[in-house]
């Protein structure tokens, strides 16, 4: 069934102003449905304490809300155990989380990472960091010019046995193409190397099962899913997380406390040191529930359209460039193009005057860019809250822009 | 007014003293990594003074047309007073106002400036927090 994208854009608070944006950035952040700002008010109005410690019905209330979020994410991206999930502050520390504990212990002098060139800058500086501490050599997959990965180069790097780890985006947040995740997970393990799939873009826009993807890792963040900033999800295959070291020391992450030493706790209470982003995980909950109302097959079905509209739109103006396929079949999400004689930051400052809101720049992905030979990008987002008339808008305004800017 | 005046645009696809200089007394490439701007200054001093400069750049129309504004207003002035030239400076050549978004693709010719002169005097480069505080 058609997503009635009307109904849906009445239930965002920013969506019922009288002049709501063109919002074509939710690549960056996803606007958020009135649920999920209620949920998180209520937590604060009405149910405002710290989980696992009072022994007040007030306390049970904050931990039972905060584990039931664990209970959500777990069902919503199909993992088996709830202990397989860690919160996070987001993906960018989810992925930190595995360098800095797993990374450590496991990976020595010599051992490889494999990354896709098409990885955001979080999936990329914590293991240039694990070189510059270990020594270990970072292995990159290249891409063809339609964005897709080059198998070959995958193969090459696990070839001699020292790949340890593959760390690879599900979804480029530039290119808006989608990497075979399935055959690179199975490539990985054939070489016995553990797996990471960043989520941060893939989470809301196409349903994850990690059971079946049978990835090791997985993170993303919930403010991409409509949910607020500051939380985001680790998923860590069982066992794996018993055998890391924990990240952070603090209260709620350890069993007892001596003068000389720590019995850390179980997972995932081993990985959350402090007082965890309660109100965020009650928000993030909400968001999942939101999300979930709706079939996938409507939301991609909605997203596709949107983008194949976009695409042709954009392809239609001279010495525009789409970046990538170019082709709404494979990609997700979003698209980027360049603009012969436009700089990235010149056409959305314009087209920001007039409430649209585009991303300019290298994304965090400046090796992707790099490779492409180009400094900066102008990134068109879509989610489902979108429409074909601000599309139309945005491109009209483009056309103008470019007039201005050329003249 | 319009952040994309006539005289800005003017001066974005016309720009003044922008090419190669033979023998530069110093010249210095400033970026600004999160667009992709740059610009490298070569000043040719003579007497202390700022007798020639030109400059090489790509970047937005903002970062562009204010280096070369502010290239203009640069020639003849002596090294000590550019050395204490404001943001405002280049503002003022501007003349439209400048959002905090855009302020370092307007500072960008300033922050170069400034780390030339610095690289002239043997001084470590200053950071864009000075260029854009004083
Ligand atoms: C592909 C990808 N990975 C990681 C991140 C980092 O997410 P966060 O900044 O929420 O930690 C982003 C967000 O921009 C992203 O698009």
């Amino acid at each position: 069934m058609p997503l009635d994208t009307a109904a849906i854009r009445r239930q965002f608070p920013i969506f019922r102003e009288e002049h709501p944006p063109i919002y074509l950035d939710s690549a960056a952040m996803g606007q958020k449905p009135a649920n999920v700002i209620d949920a998180m008010d209520t937590y604060y109005r009405l149910a405002a304490s710290n989980v696992h410690r009072g022994m007040y019905a007030l306390a049970d209330e904050a931990t039972n809300r905060y584990e039931a979020s664990r209970e959500t994410v777990r069902a919503f991206i199909a993992a088996k155990h709830r202990d397989e999930i860690v919160f996070t502050k987001g993906a960018t520390e989810s992925i930190n989380l595995v360098a800095k504990t797993w990374g450590k212990a496991n990976l020595k002098k010599g051992d490889g990472v494999v990354l896709s060139i098409l990885e955001h800058h979080s999936n990329i500086v914590p293991w240039l960091q694990l070189k510059e501490e270990i020594g270990i050599s970072l292995r990159w997959i290249d891409m063809e010019e339609d964005g897709s990965l080059r198998m070959a180069d995958i193969d090459a790097a696990l070839k001699d046995g020292k790949a340890k780890l593959v760390s690879v985006t599900g979804l480029s947040n530039v290119l808006g193409t989608l990497p075979p995740l399935s055959d690179i997970i199975e490539r990985a393990h054939r070489a016995h190397a553990l797996t990471l799939i960043d989520a941060s873009q893939l989470i809301a826009h196409r349903p994850i099962d990690v059971t079946e993807l049978n990835c090791d890792f997985l993170a993303f963040s919930g403010h991409k899913l409509f949910g607020p900033t500051g939380i985001g999800v680790l998923y860590a295959r069982s066992p794996l997380l018993s055998k890391i070291p924990p990240f952070l020391g603090g209260g709620g992450m350890v069993q007892r406390v001596t003068r000389e030493e720590f019995l850390p706790a179980d997972p995932p209470a081993k990985f959350e040191a402090g007082t965890p982003p309660i109100a965020e995980a009650i928000g993030l909950k909400a968001a999942i529930e939101w999300f979930t109302q709706y079939p996938w097959k409507d939301i991609e079905a909605h997203e596709h359209a949107l983008l194949a509209h976009a695409i042709e739109k954009l392809k239609a103006i001279p010495s525009l460039r789409i970046l990538g396929p170019a082709s709404a079949d494979e990609v997700a999400g979003c698209v980027s193009f360049t603009i012969e004689g436009v700089h990235p930051h010149d056409l959305t400052d314009i087209l920001g005057r007039q409430g649209i809101c585009l991303r300019a720049g290298h994304h965090c992905a400046q090796p992707l860019h790099e490779r492409l030979d180009i400094g900066a990008s102008t990134r068109l987002s879509v989610s489902l809250y979108n429409t074909p008339e601000e599309i139309d808008r945005c491109a009209e305004e483009i056309r103008r822009a470019i007039a201005k800017l050329k003249k | 007014m319009d952040l994309y005046a006539e005289s800005i645009l003017d001066h974005a696809h016309h720009p003044l003293c922008k090419g190669p200089m033979k023998h530069p007394t110093v010249s210095h490439e400033e970026t600004n990594a999160s667009c992709g701007d740059s610009l490298e200054l070569r000043l040719l001093i003579k007497g202390k003074r700022i007798n020639d400069i030109r400059w090489e750049g790509e970047g937005c129309a903002i970062s562009q047309a204010a280096m070369s504004m502010f290239a203009g207003h640069l020639k003849g002035m002596t090294t000590e007073e550019a050395a204490h030239l404001p943001p405002r400076s280049v503002f003022d050549l501007l003349k439209v106002s400048i959002g905090p978004r855009r302020t370092k693709c307007a500072l960008l010719c300033l922050h170069a400036l400034k780390n030339a002169l610095r690289k002239l005097n043997g001084e470590p480069a200053q950071s864009w927090t000075e260029t854009i505080g004083n």
